[in-house]
C-alpha cells in the first residue's frame, strides 16, 4: 500500500519551550492559567510560542520530500506531529487514509522515524536493537534475524553489531538509528536533520540507501538546512520559515522563481539612493534590495538579483565610482536554495 | 490492543533485567537482609529484642522489598529515558495505543516485586530461624501480594512520570523513607496505639496496608489490621495510582 502525508492548517502552539526534536523537551509543564473567557489570566506567567502557524502540506506517495528552514522554523514540530509524539492544536495530519492523532496505531505501523537527537536503547547491543524493534511490529523471528543482519552489513556496522551502543561514536548511532526506522519496512520514513553530524563519505553512503528506499515505492519526508542535501535528494521541498509555507516545489523550479538565480550581496561605503537606482538600470539586473542597516553602521548592503554573477563587479565598482561611493565587499552565489531563502525571508538559512 | 506487541515489550524488559541481574540482586537484597541480621539476629541473641520479634518482622521486610523493588524497577527507566536518554521514544512509536507501554512497565515492575517478595522468605528464614510461619489461606496470601506488587509498580509509574532527574533524592528522602518508617513494616499497626493521632494519620500510607496484610496472612497469630480491609485498600490504591500514572505518562509521551 502506498501511502502519501497530508496536513491541513496545522497549527501547534507551545506553552512551555518547544521540543528540540519530534516529540522531545520533557520536562514539568505548567498549564497557563486562564480567566473565564478562556484568555490567560493576570499574572500568569505564560509564554506562548507558535511553532507551527497554518501549515498546509500535500506529500505524494513515493516521493522524497524535503522540508527545508532555519533552527525554529517548525520542522521537528511537523514530524512530531506526522509521527504521534506532538498533538497539534489546530488543524489535521492524516498518513495514507489515517487521521495521524484519531488512529494513532494504524499510523504507526506504517513510519519508521528517526529523531534529531539519538534516542537507541542503550540497554541493548545494536543487533538486539534492531531485533527487538522488528518483535514490536510483529515480525517473526527468523525473518526478524535475516532484516538485522542485512541492514547491519548496509550501514557498515555489522563489526560492532554484538556491543552496546553506550560506546558507538555519533555517527554510528545515527545509521543505526536509520537502520532501526528502516527495520519493519515502513511506508513512509521520516528523517529529521538525518545528516547532520555525519562525515562526507557517511553522508554519501545516506543518501544512497535514501534513494534506494525510495525506489521500492516508500514515501520519504526529511527535514534539513542543508541545501546540498535538499538539492540532492528531495524530488520537492517546502520551505517553512516561522511555522509557515513559504514556498514549494522541485529544487529547479524553487532555484528558478529567484529573480536571475545569481545573488550578488554588495558593501558600498556610504548610503546613495541614486546608486541604487542607477543599479536596477545595469543588464541582466532584475531586483536591487537595500538591506537594513545595523545601527552605527555607515557603510550601506545590498543585494543585486541578477541572472549573471562575475561580470556584474566591474560594472557595479564603474558605477559606485561615478557617484562618489566606494564599493567594498562583493559576495556571489549562484543560484541556490540559499538565495530562494533569502529571498523569500530576507535572512540566511544559518542565521 | 496488540498481544504481539506487548509481549515483545515485555521481552525486552525481561531481556534487560536478565542483564542486569547481580546490581539487580544487590539492590534488592542488601538493604533488607541486613536489616534482619542486626535486628532479627543480633539484637534478638543479645536479648534487647523478644523472639517473637523475628517472626513479627519477617512480613515486614517483605513488604518493604517489594515496594522498594517495584517502584525502582518501574519509576527509574522512566525519569532516565524520559528525560535524559528518550531511549523510551522507540517504544512509543511500537504499533500499541501509549497507554499500554505504561501498562506494560506496570506489569513487568509488578512480576519484580513479587519475585523479590517471594524470595524474601527463604532469605529472611535462613538468617532468623526458627521462624513460626503460619499461611492459613495461600489463596490470600497469593492475592495481597500480587496487590502490593501492583500497588509498589502503579506507585514508581506514578512517581517515574512526575519528578525530575534532579529529584530523585528527594523522592527518596522525601517519599519512600517516611512511608517505610510510618508503614507499620517494623512494628504491627496496633503498637501505634499509645499515638492515636500517628495512628490515624498513618492509614494514608499504602505500606501500612502491604505490611499488615502480609502479616495478617503469613504470621496471623500476630495481632493485624482485618484482611478483608487491608484488601480492599489495597484495590483502591492500586487504582488511584494507575490512574494517576497514566495520567502523568500521557503528559510525558506526547508533547
Amino acid at each position: 500500500m502506498l501511502a502519501g502525508i497530508r496536513t491541513h492548517e496545522l497549527r501547534k502552539v507551545f506553552t512551555s519551550p518547544p521540543p528540540l526534536a519530534a516529540g522531545g523537551g520533557f520536562g514539568p509543564r505548567r498549564k497557563p492559567k486562564t480567566d473565564k473567557n478562556g484568555s490567560p489570566g493576570k499574572g500568569a506567567p505564560t509564554r506562548e510560542i507558535v511553532a507551527l502557524n497554518g501549515l498546509s502540506l500535500e506529500v505524494l506517495p513515493g516521493e522524497i520530500f524535503g522540508l527545508l528552514g532555519p533552527n525554529g522554523a517548525g520542522k521537528s514540530t511537523t514530524v512530531g506531529i506526522l509521527t504521534t509524539r506532538v498533538r497539534p492544536t489546530n488543524g489535521q495530519a492524516w498518513i495514507g487514509d489515517y487521521d495521524v492523532w484519531a488512529q494513532q496505531v494504524e499510523v504507526k505501523r506504517l513510519i519508521g522515524v528517526v529523531a534529531q537527537r539519538p534516542n537507541l536503547d542503550f540497554s541493548l547491543t545494536a543487533r538486539e536493537i534492531l531485533l527487538f524493534h522488528g518483535a514490536y511490529f510483529g515480525l517473526d523471528s527468523r525473518a526478524r534475524a535475516a532484516r538485522a543482519s542485512a541492514l547491519l552489513d548496509r550501514f557498515k556496522l555489522t563489526d560492532r553489531a554484538d556491543q552496546m551502543v553506550r560506546g558507538f561514536s555519533g555517527g554510528m548511532m545515527q545509521r543505526l538509528s536509520i537502520a532501526r526506522a528502516m527495520m519493519h519496512d515502513p511506508q513512509v520514513l521520516f528523517l529529521d536533520e538525518p545528516s547532520a553530524g555525519l562525515d562526507p563519505q557517511t553522508r554519501l553512503l545516506l543518501w544512497e540507501i535514501i534513494r534506494e528506499y525510495n525506489q521500492g515505492g516508500k514515501t520519504i519526508l526529511l527535514t534539513t538546512h542543508n541545501m546540498e542535501e535538499a538539492d540532492a535528494l528531495c524530488q520537492r521541498l517546502a520551505i517553512i520559515d516561522h511555522g509557515q509555507n513559504i514556498a514549494l516545489g522541485t529544487p529547479a523550479e524553487l532555484k528558478a522563481s529567484v529573480p536571475g538565480g545569481f545573488l550578488l550581496r554588495v558593501r558600498f561605503s556610504k548610503h546613495s539612493t541614486e546608486l541604487i537606482e542607477r543599479l536596477k538600470t545595469l543588464g541582466g539586473v532584475r531586483e536591487v534590495r537595500l538591506i537594513e542597516p545595523e545601527p552605527g553602521d555607515d557603510e550601506s548592503s545590498v543585494d543585486v538579483y541578477a541572472d549573471r554573477g562575475g561580470s556584474l563587479v566591474s560594472e557595479i565598482a564603474n558605477l559606485a565610482a561615478a557617484n562618489g561611493v566606494e564599493l567594498t565587499d562583493v559576495h556571489i552565489s549562484e543560484p541556490s536554495l540559499e538565495n530562494l531563502f533569502l529571498h523569500h525571508t530576507g535572512r540566511s538559512l544559518r542565521d | 490492543m496488540n498481544w504481539k506487541t506487548f509481549l515483545a515489550l515485555l521481552a525486552r524488559d525481561a531481556h534487560v533485567a536478565r542483564r542486569n541481574f547481580i546490581p539487580l540482586l544487590l539492590q534488592t537484597f542488601l538493604q533488607p537482609m541486613m536489616f534482619v541480621f542486626i535486628f532479627g539476629r543480633v539484637m534478638v541473641r543479645s536479648g534487647y529484642m523478644p523472639n517473637a520479634y523475628k517472626s513479627l518482622l519477617l512480613p515486614g521486610i517483605m513488604a518493604i522489598s517489594m515496594i522498594f523493588t517495584g517502584v525502582w524497577a518501574v519509576a527509574m527507566p522512566l525519569i532516565g529515558e524520559f528525560q535524559f536518554t528518550h531511549e523510551i521514544e522507540d517504544r512509543l512509536l511500537a504499533p500499541i495505543e501509549n497507554d499500554w507501554l505504561a501498562i506494560e512497565k506496570v506489569f513487568f515492575g509488578a512480576a519484580q516485586a513479587v519475585v523479590a517478595g517471594l524470595a524474601v522468605i527463604p532469605a529472611a528464614w535462613l538468617l532468623l530461624r526458627p521462624v513460626e510461619l503460619n499461611l492459613q489461606s495461600p489463596l490470600t496470601f497469593a492475592g495481597v501480594t500480587v496487590l502490593v506488587a501492583f500497588l509498589s509498580a502503579c506507585g514508581g509509574l506514578a512517581l517515574g512520570c512526575s519528578i525530575s532527574q534532579t529529584q530523585i533524592g528527594l523522592m527518596f528522602s522525601m517519599v519512600l523513607t517516611p512511608m517505610i518508617f510510618f508503614g507499620c513494616a517494623y512494628y504491627p499497626w496496633s503498637a501505634l496505639a499509645n499515638f492515636p493521632i500517628l495512628q490515624k494519620v498513618v492509614l494514608i500510607n499504602p505500606l501500612v496496608y502491604a505490611s499488615e496484610g502480609l502479616r495478617g496472612t503469613l504470621v496471623p497469630q500476630f495481632p493485624h489490621l482485618p484482611v478483608i480491609a487491608v484488601l480492599l485498600a489495597l484495590l483502591v490504591f492500586d487504582s488511584l495510582l494507575l490512574a494517576l500514572g497514566l495520567r502523568q505518562f500521557r503528559r510525558k509521551a506526547v508533547t
